[in-house]
């Protein structure tokens, strides 16, 4: 038993130490992507996936991409990602921010291979991290919810209170104070990325307790199928989801990772690659407004075209003070802008904001 | 026609027998189902039941997911021989990762070398309370432990997200719903170097050993197997059955406590959500494969660990569903109990009629 | 007003295919069968039902299928546990874990797929009644379905000599087949029914809840079903309580969101589990209650001597 073990452990270290094969030159680089949904989900995964493709289509031949959908964000991430990176893949791209350990876990153990962990906060020498800042998205289509709000409720399905989700909340509702100071969000947890049945429920309830435009930061198309379907507005999310709301889609808020897919597979191919931590926003098309749907007025279409602008050029940021906290402390001074630092800990709503974030 | 006869024994070789015959008949379903899914059949299998074999790494994780799968399933076995239906083994799971997850996080940063086993003994025990509800309920108001047992695996997975969405979430981790990375002395040390593979493993082959000794060698397991065949006589001999019920219920949560929390403490390595994948509903397919012997169960083990390997080869490389491997699962316990007739029952033409075998209803005799 | 009257109608969608699986579950329990495998018949029901809608364009093929799909894997479970005389526990829980494992292979070309919604009935006059009349008068058809089908199954097994004959079957299949019932045929035919329960219940689920097919969309529902079946006491009156019951505490956690109050979304989840742990406790403490209602053979092996 010993002397087996003793034989294993050999092994395992040649395998380990063993150097990848030289790359030749016409070989294509393998480029594998991990989705936490699946890739019909129409959202966020969709999203991703057409970044894998916008890649295949910019490097034809010099690529081969992989990608595995519907990966869980618990046991079994990190075995499908030391899978894929076993398997030759020099570009690992992991979707979600569950699987943040997992990555840095495996990247330990395959240094020659490069890691891209999209919405986390830890890096390693061949771990770069990207993100998008949505709340720069949220904040305008807040403006819209506010215009076209008749009863003043907006209705939020969240997922996670983390601060990616909690500045989404946060910016759109500063965004709608901005139209409508009595403005009022109420948010339901529903604590899942991607459950229609779940997010189905919540968008009811919220329609049932007086919401007319519904926001969400969950994935699925379900909740824009319920506005359509009870003649109310709602906001896609991830990518454009008309198809399912022809009438209640105000707009989406698009994520478009592909330029940023395309300048990493090159950055590998010339070795240029080095650990980066991204966080780009409208101004560099990372996060899109998509066409306005039939109902938007041409003056909430100017507004919205006209925030973009003053965010893109930097002259609005959406976390501009005087801004106080929920319970009334003070956080940010006249004209001072948050911080990155600031944003990416978010963990609190701002005054005004109802209800409270799950503990 | 056919009519089927019971044996005046159940038949040894078919004991052995069925269990290839099953996964037989399973690759050959598997093969039809592919080609008329419009998937290549041959390549799926390959990577589904031979591709993992030729890989180290695919090993190691073999071990990885059979450490769980055996040590659940062989202390379900001992409640199945009993007809003691735990089917909530996936609850005790998750409260043994919460209490011996519990225990690493409040010593946290400390370590030293006690920590892992009072992690270990502390999962355990969460796992054994846990199924101590419906032992009680069971022995004190006669409720059904199928149906409790199985009402707080929900139960229990709730609380686990409320936990990790609250008391234990990790302190640094921006609000995300999972507690922190273990100290280095609470994870289970490797048993393969640079592999997952850890020393849970030597505890599920352990545990297999025990409850072999215990089935074969002593009293009580005597006891249980009398109780699952012949409820009456058992009675009549004068064995407890609450007695016999609390037994099952202790030693099968017991061990998958254990096997909660080596999960928690070994591949994971914290608290998450999603730590509960299935395990304690496989591991009852398991036990059936493995026709409740302690070493059946290893090999069971071992197989059921394959086809979640390769099944996630298949997914990677074929982009077929995560779920395939549960279809695989299904149809290879389908088959096994399909052919398991054939232990307790002989096939005959009914060309005239037969001579009906002395004694009414068969034996069914669990098998062994 | 409105938001009572909301929250009504949400129930009633939450509640509809725990009715359907747990109405047909009560029937084959009732026959002397514990066919554990209601998720993996439910989860078939729905994506069969999603896959003939899109196809064929017409809601009733939808429904017909779901119902035909769920049938057929409760044949399957007969076909082990009446003709091989397999362990009904086991065999169910292989049911479920093949259906669940065999629908997401089904749906897998029909993700992200979307249907227009489902059809609700609409009786000029009376579904203009304020508040009765959408909750009476205004719901979809599989709606007034779940209900006839309690109706129709509480008329049969207390009214008629068929229901008699199955319930027979299953207090005693050792006198049953020796007056002369056919004990195996009567279990496939109560099987059957029950699966093909289960799938409409999966029907509902795609058609009209979402309406959407999505990977492990049941989410538990099967085995609430058979834990209502208990918590019913085998009666077809009392299952649909328990299945409103159910029903009413899943959107009510959601409101209470809504709402702001301040309660965890996971402990209001967990109610349902314990609810019905403690009837369970309830009826069966006393034994001879339990006896009553429960069918002695339940999940009994039969085979027949002569």
């Amino acid at each position: 038993m010993k002397r087996a073990i003793r034989m294993f452990a050999a092994l395992a270290a040649a395998a380990s130490l063993a150097p990848g094969a030289p790359a030749i030159a016409d070989e294509p680089l393998k480029v594998a992507f991990v989705y936490v949904g699946p890739i019909g989900d129409h959202g966020w995964s969709y999203q991703h996936d057409a970044g894998r493709k916008a890649v295949e289509k910019e490097f034809g031949d010099k690529v081969k991409t992989t990608f595995v959908e519907n990966v869980s964000e618990g046991p079994d991430a990190e075995r499908v990602i030391a899978q894929l990176a076993q398997g030759g893949n020099k570009l690992i791209f992991t979707t979600s921010f569950g699987f943040m350990n997992p990555t840095i876990k495996v990247a330990s153990r395959f240094p020659g291979v490069k890691f891209e962990h999209a919405t986390g906060f830890k890096t390693a020498k061949n771990v770069s991290i990207y993100n998008a800042r949505f709340y720069e998205g949220r904040y305008v289509i807040g403006q819209i919810a506010a215009k076209m709000s008749k009863s003043g409720t907006i209705g939020y399905i969240a997922s996670f209170p983390i601060p990616e989700v909690v500045m989404g909340i946060n910016a759109a509702y500063l965004g709608a104070k901005s139209i409508n100071p009595n403005i009022k969000i109420k948010t339901i947890w529903v604590s899942s990325w991607f459950d229609p049945g779940k997010e189905a429920d919540a968008a009811k309830a919220l329609v049932d307790q007086g919401a007319d435009v519904l926001m969400q930061h969950t994935d699925s198309p379900a909740a824009m199928k319920l506005a359509e379907e009870r003649g109310i507005y709602a906001f896609g999310q991830a990518s454009d989801m008309k198809t399912f709301g022809p009438k209640a889609q105000l707009t989406s808020i698009v994520d478009d990772w592909n330029y940023y897919y395309i300048d990493r597979v090159k950055a590998v191919m010339d070795g240029s690659w080095a650990t980066k931590d991204t966080w780009d926003g409208l101004k560099q098309k990372m996060v899109e407004i998509a066409p306005y749907g039939p109902a938007v007025p041409d003056d909430v279409k100017a507004l919205a075209d006209a925030t973009k602008e003053k965010i893109i050029s930097g002259e609005l940021h959406p976390f501009t003070g005087p801004l106080a906290k929920q319970d009334g402390t003070p956080w940010l001074k006249d004209g001072e802008k948050a911080s990155d630092k600031d944003l990416l800990s978010m963990n609190f709503f701002v005054q005004g904001v109802e209800g409270s974030l799950p503990k | 026609m056919f009519r089927l006869v019971p044996r005046k024994e159940p038949n040894r070789a078919m004991l052995y027998a069925t269990p290839f015959l099953a996964v037989a008949l399973t690759i050959v379903a598997g093969f039809l189902l592919f080609g008329a899914l419009g998937k290549d059949p041959l390549h799926a299998l390959f990577l589904i039941f031979l591709k993992p074999l030729t890989d180290f790494n695919s090993l190691a994780e073999m071990l990885v997911k059979a450490t769980p799968l055996v040590l659940i399933a062989t202390g379900l076995a001992i409640g199945f021989r009993a007809g003691v239906w735990n089917i909530g083994a996936e609850g005790q799971f998750t409260i043994g990762a919460i209490t011996g997850g519990s225990v690493a996080l409040a010593a946290y940063p400390d370590g030293g070398p006690l920590l892992l086993p009072l992690m270990a003994v502390a999962g355990a025990l969460g796992g054994m309370a846990w199924a101590a509800i419906p032992a009680f309920l069971r022995t004190r108001f006669n409720a059904s432990e199928i149906l409790v047992s199985l009402m707080l695996v929900y139960v229990a997975t709730l609380l686990l997200s409320f936990l990790v969405h609250g008391a234990l979430r990790d302190p640094e981790g921006f609000n995300f719903p999972e507690s922190r990375l273990f100290q280095e002395d609470a994870h289970v040390p490797a048993l393969i170097p640079d592999t997952r593979a850890h020393i849970g493993f030597l505890v599920a082959l352990f545990a297999v050993a025990a409850a072999y000794v215990y089935l074969e060698r002593l009293i009580l397991g005597f006891q249980v197997k009398v109780l699952g065949q012949a409820p009456r006589a058992a009675r009549f001999a004068g064995y407890s059955e609450k007695r016999i019920v609390w037994t099952c219920f202790m030693i099968s949560g017991a061990l998958a406590g254990v096997a909660g929390l080596f999960e928690a403490a070994g591949p994971v390595g914290q608290l998450v959500p999603s730590l509960p994948v299935g395990y304690g509903f496989t591991a009852i397919i398991v036990a059936f494969l493995g026709r409740l012997h302690p070493v059946g169960i290893l090999f069971a083990g071992l197989l059921m660990a394959l086809t979640y390997i390769g099944g996630e080869t298949a997914q990677i490389e074929m982009s077929l569903p995560s779920a395939t491997t549960s279809v695989f699962q299904g149809m290879l316990l389908f088959f096994l109990l399909a052919t398991d007739v054939l232990v307790n029952f002989r096939v005959a033409r009914t060309a005239k009629p037969l001579a009906t075998p002395s004694g009414a209803a068969p034996k069914l005799k669990p098998a062994e | 007003m409105d938001l009572v009257l909301n929250i009504l109608l949400g129930v009633v969608v939450a509640a509809t295919p725990l009715v359907f699986a747990s109405i047909g579950e009560l029937v084959a329990e009732k026959s002397g069968v514990l066919n554990l495998g209601v998720e993996g018949m439910m989860i078939i029901g729905a994506v069969a039902a999603f896959a003939a809608t899109v196809g064929s364009g017409s809601y009733i093929v939808g429904i017909l299928v779901g119902a035909l799909a769920g049938a057929t894997m409760a044949f399957l479970f007969g076909a082990l546990t009446l003709t091989l005389m397999s362990n009904q526990v086991a065999c169910g829980l292989a049911l479920t874990l093949f259906g669940l494992g065999l629908s997401a292979l089904i749906g897998q070309a029909y993700s992200g797929i979307s249907l227009p919604q489902f059809p609700r009935v609409d009786i000029p006059l009376l579904t203009d009644i304020p508040f009765i009349g959408p909750l009476v008068f205004g719901q979809d058809a599989l709606v007034y379905l779940s209900f006839a089908l309690v109706a129709g199954v509480g008329w049969f097994l207390t009214r008629t000599r068929a229901g008699l004959i199955l319930r027979a079957v299953g207090e005693n299949h050792e006198a049953a087949h020796g007056i002369g019932y056919p004990v195996v045929a009567i279990r496939y035919l109560a099987v059957m029914f029950g699966g093909a329960c289960a799938g409409l219940g999966g029907a509902y689920l795609s058609l009209v809840q979402t309406p959407l097919w999505v990977e492990k969309m049941s989410a538990g529902r099967g085995w609430i079903a058979l834990a209502l079946v208990v918590f019913a006491s085998w009666r077809p009156l009392r299952a649909l309580g328990g299945a409103y019951l159910f029903g009413g505490i899943t959107i009510l956690q959601l409101h209470s969101q809504a709402l702001g109050l301040k309660i965890d979304a996971q402990i209001l989840s967990m109610l349902p589990y314990l609810a019905t742990i403690v009837v369970l406790v309830v009826i069966s403490r006393d034994r001879m209650k339990m006896k009553l209602n429960a069918p002695s053979c339940l999940g009994k092996v039969f085979y027949a001597t002569s």
